[in-house]
């Protein structure tokens, strides 16, 4: 959506070279897009990755029966859990959503944290 | 180079200065994306333990420290690489160090 933001050339300016076959402008907005569609993949496939390896132990005949991941978060752990709480939830599903929101807000935190450092970095030069 | 450095999109986008900028500003930024893509992976294996209904505040300071540190570990890399090529005439002797 960042790319959809500011309208074609108006950033840039419209008709930017000789001939104006090709709308340098255009072109950028086209890119950016690609580039979020891009990001969004690797977030995705990231995500994908670590969630099936927190909530699906076993794999089973279907995700509804296929076996969650024991205490600790990984397969046959023995560790009990930190808090009293019981960690196994009803089916998969529950946890993978979960895991997902706890995933975004991972890739915010994270965010944020290499953007202050990079502030504080250019502070000091 | 590290997770610091400036972006260098010389020599791209030819003689149009917009699409040079344009690369280097995008380049940039996605030079971006790709640590915070790396980083959460990392930091999650080391600062998630189950999934909960929230991102509890220990695991939150565990993310920011692992960020630090990933960034610290990358620049004494770099600064140690250019230091050992420095002092020694040949980069395989600072390999047995």
């Amino acid at each position: 959506s960042e790319g959809m933001e500011s309208g074609f050339g108006s950033d840039f300016g419209s008709g930017g070279g000789g001939g104006g076959k090709l709308d340098p402008g255009l072109i950028m907005e086209q890119v950016k897009v690609q580039i979020a569609v891009a990001n969004a993949q690797e977030l995705l496939q990231r995500m994908t990755d670590k969630c099936f390896r927190k909530c699906i132990g076993k794999p089973g005949g279907s995700l509804d029966n296929s076996e969650q991941v024991r205490a600790g978060g990984r397969t046959g752990d023995p560790r009990p859990p930190r808090s009293g709480r019981p960690l196994r939830l009803c089916v998969p599903q529950k946890c993978i959503a979960m895991c997902m929101d706890r995933y975004m807000d991972s890739w915010n935190t994270v965010s944020r944290a290499y953007n202050s450092r990079l502030q504080r970095e250019r502070a000091n030069m | 180079g590290t997770a610091m450095d400036p972006p260098s999109g010389a020599g791209l986008g030819g003689a149009d200065p917009q699409l040079q900028r344009f690369i280097e500003v995008e380049t940039q930024k996605q030079r971006f994306q790709q640590l915070v893509h790396q980083m959460t992976e990392l930091c999650w294996e080391k600062c998630m333990d189950k999934p909960g209904p929230k991102l509890d505040s220990r695991a939150e300071t565990c993310f920011v420290n692992c960020v630090e540190r990933f960034i610290d570990t990358s620049q004494f890399i770099l600064n140690r690489l250019e230091q050992t090529q420095k002092s020694k005439s040949a980069f395989s002797e600072s390999l047995s160090d």
